[in-house]
């Protein structure tokens, strides 16, 4: 259909992004990670596994992937939890309102991640807008000290930034679900919570599960929250991997860490895949 | 397979009252959607055990009338019994009622199995009792084979029949179908048509069947209730409807026919160049003559026989019928049907027995 020139020049510039952004990188980045830093601070373009080794003899590194991997989880969980009923609401009884109240939940991922994660700090510190209120109607007498510089903090933020990201694919299973089923569960003679759990429920499944991935694999490897709002007991693993690149110069741990992560985020995505897959009937 | 159809006879007959007992009453019921006046004023009685079809062209309000039943809308006025109970005031689940839907709306995450059994789970029957409902369903429908299947495995007609098996196992006391031969082709059609037809006869569950079409409505129905714009314009069984249209919509929409605009004076109705002897009252009338009562002319009139001449105009091949246009001295153009290969002169003389020229009431222009 297409002459195979034009096809050439249309494919051309992807593939040229795709290689210089992407495959170069991660190949680099695969290299680094069997090499070593000399005493010298150079990189010695030698091949071993010292890297991983180091990883898992040190605590510091998978017990910050640990907690790294816990607090995804309970933004996770947070989400979802917020995202489904908030999505429910909107597919099944939002009526005529629906339009300006998925514009009111796409609105946030248009302002910046920074000045959401910045409002966190003035609302949890010490002085912030929440300790104050607290001290105010005297229900604290001192500034609570877990909100900010916490995981808590972390969490909070985090689900507060990814819970979009869950409504979206939720809320768009649920109004794949052909309104007739519901009808059919009803007419069979199921209460309305029957059908939420027989019918509702298990066909909404692959908009829970890309929503679960999302929120996992974003906050996972999220970085500004706990360097914002994280203090020295929320550091993530995608700090240890700045710090590493950066002040640390090891480049090569660096990239072994990232590396790990990669294949954590891969194979997450995989088998999120593969229970979407299970559980689509179209 | 028989224990389950006479299950279901014995509890029909268990509930039957007195003769030809109202199983469902519809009574008054209008409904609008917005500025939209979908159904007026709808009056309509469903006795046990019997095949009633709603007929109407689309937008008549037939569907809308099947969801209120079922309880998926709520009228606006008038109400609706199930012997002594307000079925209205009642959710849909609570409602013994169960629907086969246009597109018979399978669950697509459950085996053919799991969605027949699916009303008797939610009801927690004893999981035995279950079994052995379902499985007596599935033969009755011939879909045992397929039990495990998912409903994208299986054809248009075989989910049709596991949506008939999914509302009947629950023993419903009034089976509402929603045009559920619509998306069928036509052969498979005719021939579920009939099945549905003998299997509603067996189970004596009474069924409300929504349709478009004259034809299906013709072929299954004991009662045909047709709706026009809301409106309820006759109920009646096929051969009453078709033979004593009540008015013109009806005789129109019902087969063929011709609609004659005459005059009675003093016992005689003039039409056109026509005219014979009547029994209906002085002033304007409107008749309906079917086609097929019309014939070429022979041998000698009689004073029931009406008789006029005319020409050929247009001819239209239907198997073993054809429909002739002819163009009568008054002008007026009659459409006969005579049987297939008469050969016709273009110069004709027709007749038909006065007592064939059925009045009906003229049915106001709606949009």
């Amino acid at each position: 259909m297409f002459s195979r020139a034009y096809k050439t020049i249309v494919t051309a510039p992807p593939l040229v992004w795709v290689t210089i952004f992407l495959i170069v990188p991660y190949a680099l980045m695969f290299c680094y990670s069997f090499w070593s830093v000399s005493s010298g601070q150079s990189i010695v373009h030698s091949w071993n596994l010292q890297n991983y080794h180091e990883l898992l003899r040190k605590p510091v590194y998978w017990e910050t992937l640990l907690r790294s991997i816990w607090i995804a989880a309970r933004v996770t969980v947070f989400s979802l939890a917020l995202g489904y009923p908030l999505a429910y609401f909107l597919s099944f009884y939002a009526g005529r309102r629906k339009d300006l109240l998925y514009q009111l939940v796409i609105i946030p991922l248009w302002v910046s991640y920074l000045v959401r994660a910045y409002a966190w700090k003035t609302i949890l510190g010490s002085d912030g807008v929440l300790n104050t209120l607290l001290q105010y109607v005297h229900l604290t007498s001192h500034p609570l000290e877990f909100l900010l510089y916490s995981p808590f903090a972390v969490v909070l933020t985090l689900t507060h930034i990814y819970t979009p990201f869950t409504i979206l694919p939720i809320y768009a299973a649920l109004e794949h679900i052909p309104r007739n089923l519901v009808e059919a569960s009803t007419d069979l003679g199921a209460t309305p919570t029957q059908t939420f759990w027989k019918v509702i429920l298990p066909l909404s499944i692959p908009g829970v599960v890309a929503g679960a991935t999302f929120a996992f694999v974003l906050s996972l490897g999220d970085f500004l929250a706990p360097l914002l709002l994280g203090g020295p007991s929320g550091i993530m693993i995608s700090n240890v991997v700045v710090s590493l690149f950066g002040a640390a110069y090891n480049w090569p741990l660096g990239a072994a860490i990232s590396l790990g992560m990669l294949v954590i985020v891969v194979s997450l995505l995989f088998l999120s895949e593969k229970l979407e897959k299970r559980w689509s009937f179209s | 397979m028989a224990t389950f159809k006479d299950s279901l006879r014995t509890q029909t007959a268990d509930s039957q009252g007195p003769a030809n007992p109202s199983l469902l009453s519809i009574r008054n019921v209008a409904k609008s959607f917005g500025r939209n006046q979908v159904l007026r004023n709808v009056s309509l009685d469903v006795a046990e055990g019997e095949f009633l079809t709603i007929l109407g062209e689309s937008g008549s309000g037939k569907t809308t009338l099947l969801r209120i039943i079922a309880g998926f809308e709520t009228a606006n006025s008038g109400e609706l019994w199930m012997g002594s109970e307000r079925l209205d005031r009642q959710p849909p689940y609570r409602r013994r009622v169960n629907t086969v839907f246009q597109h018979y709306a399978l669950f697509p995450h459950l085996t053919v199995e799991q969605n027949v059994a699916y009303g008797l789970r939610v009801a927690k029957r004893p999981e035995a009792e279950t079994r052995q409902r379902v499985a007596e369903a599935l033969a009755m429908v011939k879909m045992t084979a397929q039990a495990s299947a998912k409903p994208s495995r299986i054809s248009g007609g075989q989910q049709q029949r596991v949506a008939l098996a999914r509302a009947l196992v629950n023993r419903p006391r009034l089976l509402l179908l929603d045009e559920p031969l619509s998306a069928l082709d036509a052969n498979l059609r005719r021939q579920m048509q009939v099945e549905l037809k003998s299997l509603q006869r067996e189970v004596g569950t009474a069924f409300v069947f929504v349709t478009h079409d004259q034809e299906e409505a013709m072929v299954m129905s004991d009662h045909i209730a047709l709706l026009r714009s809301g409106e309820l314009e006759q109920v009646a069984t096929p051969r009453e409807i078709y033979s004593r249209p009540a008015t013109s919509y009806v005789a129109q929409f019902i087969g063929h026919t011709n609609l004659l605009k005459g005059e009675v004076h003093a016992g005689t109705v003039r039409c056109g160049a026509m005219s014979w002897r009547t029994e209906l009252p002085d002033g304007p009338v409107l008749l309906s003559l079917r086609p097929e009562h019309i014939r070429p002319a022979q041998g000698s009139p009689t004073s029931a026989i009406v008789r006029v001449r005319g020409h050929f105009l247009h001819q239209a091949f239907h198997g073993a019928t054809e429909l002739i246009r002819v163009s009568t001295d008054g002008g007026m153009v009659l459409t006969m049907r005579v049987p297939s290969g008469s050969s016709l002169s273009d110069h004709l003389e027709i007749e038909f027995s006065a007592a064939d020229a059925v009045p009906v009431r003229e049915s106001p222009e709606r949009s």
